[in-house]
């Protein structure tokens, strides 16, 4: 015979280790088991209370339920009792042992005792499935008219059970809403109105049947609002603010788009918002909902200034609670009336210096959707504030939010590098992967500041070496601009904070010797302090020269292969004469968001920034492999930094290039200074290219990652077409290699301009590797045979997107009678993708008097490398008599 | 929507929970942990409201915690965004009237060593995550005819044993 529940609960207070209660409970569930087996009836609802102890505490209590299910089958009301207790806390929805209760709930909520159908009705409210809701939901229906308010109080709850289980059948319950609203009993009306909210919520569509409420709904707030004291649904002095919220929310969800509804709530919800008594919870608790309605809702002018007013005061309130919901409120209002809510903003940054949390965090989620130009240095000034003392949960979120609003806002360059320095100098190790690829990106495309960036950085470096990003965004400016760094400063002249540091080399190359050796640093962050000694190396003197020398060599036999790699490649780079070029500075970073996505699935067209960060770090590495190309757009400031990367994110920018190719080809004169660029960039190219098959030779040995690369140089050399490395080329290769395709073809009247000659002349290694440039527009007879002429007008549609390549069929009858039931397919080999519109006719009438076109789109996955081509079904009939033909049709090899 | 209602001790010991989503044994405990956590490193002064955000891997993202320290207890709400927090605070304070009225100036030991009783208490206040009474005079008399109920059948109960054990559900 198994103890009391008393003497359990004793028992399992006074243990002292956790160890000794776990074994106590054990051997109590034993007993309570070796109970449950005998049957013994007496022990039963006290055996179940105490599982109910026992699964409190978290121990398993599966075991107890068939005992439910036994417990409730009992006539007795109180084995009723316990038993649906112990199956609401033991049992839960997906378990199948409830199924099994599925008939004694029936029989329960038909009971002629209000309790057991109570307590039938509130198991069934709390754990019904699909098919229990199913199943039982016709005796619910039933239930809630029932006479017995306490029975449709819990019949309309269960009735928002079912229909979340089972949402078709809201049409049963609809009908029987209305009786429910116009109930005495408040507590009815409160399930019917939470019934009302959660259809309307569920299926926005059924909001309908529910609009001519609102006078209902108007008349009950009202008359709560004007009674006097009543005893009995007194809270707080307010007659019960439960049932106020809800209408309000109700009334909220009516009057949403629908100045008709809003209209008629006006009156009451301005009664409301002067008449509530907003010394207590009670009374703001409506207050606050009532805001949100008046605020939601399409009401007059006059009373949404009165809602913020309100929302104004609960922000003086000295409790927190309503502080709280005041900035809630506010943030969701936001939108409607900045310039009003802009009123509050020196409460709001107040608020930022609470020493609650949640009050900081809505706090801070206002502030950043109130910052403008105007506010923006005072507000970010508050907002590094709460950065130093801000929780590590919500650091990360409150450099994204700052990074964004000075992005934004900024008054200048200077400022936002400032403010996103102090950002990473304070936010450490909690900034989002984007920041520090962005900061690179403003400081290269701002040269004026670069000089003072750098030394800004520096400053930093020498501060704290600890935080990764900052140190990574640190090496990489001093590698790029080393030189600006050490430079002599006492010439200058001074703005008024500007910077004139005076830095030895020796300091700077310490200070990276120094990020080699500390302990928290990286290996990403050796990988940027290696690329920062390697571009050191040309711009610092030679009396430096050594000491980088013999850093980087140190890393030769490191055991990560990727500074290894890097060691060694830079260490190669030393011994040739032209790494001056290799190494000069980037050019300015494009940002990665301004390219659009561009319909190209051969490629990933869009690389995430910090891998786009990467690659610039990783830029001497990928020259090697990468060829002349890159060292091009080095060469070249006006090209797309990007290039860097293997992949076409500059597809763009390159079809610009070939676009305004054809324009110096066909027409317009180029300008002289990009001609004097041009040939100054060939001679370099030419010039890098040799030194780079000579330097990819040398690496080839180590850099096992990049033999496919190498593999793709060679195909690049050879084919002369492979498209990722093309991207790469300057624009006067591009013209020469444009005048030879036009060349073969024949097909270009424009005379080919000195200039270009020249090009061509000077630049004979580019011949082969050349970008492929956008063909102009081609038409040809494909097709010719019993009357039936078919002409291919080919075009390229995206200039960046040459694998894509309208075809327009052009299909012409010279016969003498018209061709009947024509109709063209056509197949593709499997690197092809076509698109085929319907022809616009099927009839061909004779005598070349009309044509019919029939318009495809192909997409070519080998484009430069394999053909298009198209074979084609044809079938048609001439004066009745079929035919049919399946010819091929090429298309010229550079389409 | 009311997801959960907890009471906990100030030394993080549950006295009641209630969930009204399931969670299986391990996850409810781990979130009586957490909500301790939570909760009791906040001052009387703060707020008495929580939220989760994204930072929680036990939580919904569309939580919201809303408690109230009464003397050794914290009482517990954790609710979706359609409920009004300061509803929610009212609707603690029911609770807790509810409870007074039943055991007559409640205290912690009340509710150690009559769980049930609680939940039936809790059981005609709030039902399935949703609120059903808010009056705590309804909520005492019904409890209270109920209890009387109880009582006049107990006799009975002994006499009708014999005849139960006969019952069995169909497995």
């Amino acid at each position: 015979m198994s103890s009391k529940l008393r003497d359990l609960i004793k028992t399992v207070r006074s243990c002292k280790t956790a160890a000794e209660e776990r074994s106590q409970i054990a051997k109590e569930s034993a007993l309570i088991r070796t109970a449950m087996k005998e049957e013994d009836l007496e022990s039963r609802q006290r055996n179940v209370a105490k599982l109910l102890y026992i699964h409190m505490l978290g121990y398993p209590t599966q075991f107890g339920q068939m005992e439910c299910l036994k417990l409730i089958v009992s006539p007795s009301y109180a084995d009723k009792r316990i038993g649906y207790l112990g199956l609401m806390l033991l049992l839960d929805e997906k378990q199948e042992v409830l199924l099994l209760a599925t008939n004694c709930i029936r029989g329960d909520i038909m009971n002629s005792n209000q309790f057991i159908v109570g307590v039938s009705l509130c198991a069934f409210g709390n754990i019904c499935s699909t098919a229990m809701a199913r199943d039982i939901s016709p005796e619910i229906e039933k239930v809630i008219s029932h006479s017995n308010p306490y029975i449709r109080k819990k019949a309309a709850l269960c009735a928002i059970r079912v229909l979340r289980k089972v949402p078709d059948l809201t049409e049963n319950y609809i009908p029987k809403i209305k009786a429910l609203l116009s109930e005495r009993n408040h507590a009815v009306i409160l399930t019917a109105l939470t019934l009302i909210i959660e259809i309307c919520e569920m299926d926005s569509t059924q909001i309908i049947h529910f609009k001519k409420m609102v006078p209902q709904l108007v008349r009950i707030l009202k008359s709560l609002t004007s009674s006097g004291y009543l005893p009995e649904h007194d809270i707080g002095g307010v007659t019960d603010p439960f049932l106020q919220v809800k209408i309000l929310r109700l009334l909220r969800i009516l009057g949403q788009n629908d100045p008709e509804a809003s209209d008629a709530m006006n009156d009451i919800l301005a009664q409301v918002s002067t008449n509530t008594d907003s010394t207590k919870n009670v009374g703001n608790a409506i207050l606050y909902e009532c805001v949100q309605t008046i605020m939601t809702i399409e009401s007059e002018n006059g009373l949404k200034v009165m809602a913020i007013n309100i929302l104004g005061r609960f922000l003086l309130n000295r409790d927190n609670n309503i502080r709280y919901v005041a900035l809630n409120t506010l943030s969701r209002v936001v939108n409607t009336d900045i310039q009003a809510v802009q009123r509050h903003r020196n409460t709001i940054v107040e608020c930022l210096k609470d020493p609650d949390v949640s009050i900081r965090c809505r706090a801070l989620d206002l502030i950043y959707s109130l910052v403008t130009e105007s506010n923006i240095r005072v507000l970010v000034r508050e907002l590094l504030n709460f950065l130093l003392i801000a929780d590590a949960q919500f650091k990360s979120e409150l450099v994204a939010k700052l990074c964004i609003v000075t992005e934004k806002y900024a008054p200048n360059k200077r400022w936002q590098i400032d403010t996103i320095l102090r950002v990473m100098s304070i936010a450490g190790n909690f900034i989002p992967d984007e920041v520090p690829s962005n900061l690179i990106q403003l400081i290269s495309s701002t040269p004026e500041l670069s000089s003072y960036a750098v030394q800004k950085l520096y400053l930093a470096l020498k501060q704290d070496i600890t935080q990764q990003p900052l140190t990574q965004v640190g090496l990489w400016c001093i590698g790029e601009y080393g030189d600006l760094l050490v430079a002599d400063k006492s010439q200058l002249p001074k703005d008024e904070d500007g910077l004139s540091l005076n830095v030895s080399e020796q300091a700077v190359i310490d200070i990276i010797d120094l990020i080699f050796r500390h302990a928290t640093t990286t290996q990403a962050t050796r990988q940027y302090s290696l690329t920062s000694l390697a571009k050191l190396s040309s711009r610092f003197s030679q009396s430096s020269l050594q000491r980088i020398k013999t850093m980087i060599d140190n890393y030769k036999q490191n055991i990560n292969l990727e500074l290894q790699q890097r060691a060694c490649e830079y260490s190669t780079l030393f011994d040739f004469d032209k790494k001056a070029s290799i190494l000069d500075r980037m050019p300015p970073i494009e940002k990665q968001e301004e390219s659009p996505h561009i319909g190209n699935k051969n490629i990933p067209t869009q690389t995430p920034p910090q891998q786009h960060y990467q690659q610039q770090q990783q830029q001497p590495q990928q020259q090697s492999s990468q060829f002349g190309s890159i060292l091009d757009g080095l060469d070249s400031p006006t090209q797309s930094s990007a290039n860097s990367g293997n992949n076409n994110n500059n597809n763009n920018k390159q079809g610009g290039n070939a676009m305004s190719l054809l324009e110096d080809i066909f027409g317009s004169a180029p300008t002289p200074t990009s001609n004097g660029n041009m040939n100054n960039n060939n001679n370099m190219n030419n010039m890098n290219n040799n030194m780079n098959n000579n330097y990819a030779m040398g690496g080839m040995g180590m850099n096992n990652n990049n033999n496919n690369s190498m593999g793709g140089m060679m195909n690049n050399n050879n084919n002369n077409n492979n498209n990722n490395n093309n991207n790469n080329n300057n624009n006067k290769s591009q013209a020469s290699a444009l005048l030879d395709i036009m060349g073969d073809l024949q097909l270009t009247p424009t005379p080919q301009q000195p200039q270009s000659q020249s090009q061509q002349a000077l630049s004979p290694t580019n011949q082969t590797s050349v970008l492929q440039p956008v063909p102009q527009p081609l038409t040809f007879l494909v097709y010719q045979k019993h009357g039936l002429n078919i002409s291919y007008e080919c075009s390229k549609p995206q200039p960046n997107n040459l694998s894509l390549t309208n075809i327009n069929m052009v299909i012409t009858n010279t016969g003498s009678s018209p061709i009947t039931n024509f109709s063209l397919q056509a197949a593709v080999p499997k690197y092809l993708k076509i698109q085929l519109l319907a022809p616009s006719s099927t009839v061909i009438p004779p005598n070349n008097s009309g044509e019919v076109t029939q318009v495809s789109k192909v997409l070519n996955s080998q484009q430069g490398q394999k053909p298009i081509l198209l074979r084609l079904k044809l079938d048609f009939q001439i004066n009745g008599q079929p035919f049919s033909d399946v010819p091929d049709t090429p298309l010229p090899s550079l389409f | 929507m009311i997801k959960s209602i907890l009471i906990i001790n100030n030394h993080g010991k549950p006295r009641l929970i209630k969930f009204y989503e399931h969670y299986s044994e391990e996850k409810q405990q781990q979130i009586i942990r957490e909500l301790f956590l939570l909760v009791s490193k906040r001052t009387e002064r703060s707020c008495n409201f929580l939220e989760i955000g994204n930072n929680s891997n036990i939580f919904d993202k569309d939580t919201k915690i809303i408690y109230r320290h009464y003397a050794t207890l914290f009482f517990i709400f954790c609710v979706d965004s359609s409920e009004s927090e300061l509803s929610i605070i009212d609707l603690i304070q029911t609770f807790v009237e509810s409870l007074d009225k039943c055991f007559e100036n409640v205290c912690e030991l009340d509710l150690i060593f009559h769980i049930d009783k609680v939940h039936y208490i809790l059981d005609e206040m709030v039902m399935g995550g949703l609120v059903l009474e808010t009056n705590p005079t309804i909520i005492f008399s019904n409890y209270e005819i109920q209890n009387k109920l109880e009582k006049a059948e107990n006799p009975l109960l002994s006499g009708l044993a014999g005849v139960m054990q006969t019952i069995k559900p169909n497995k």
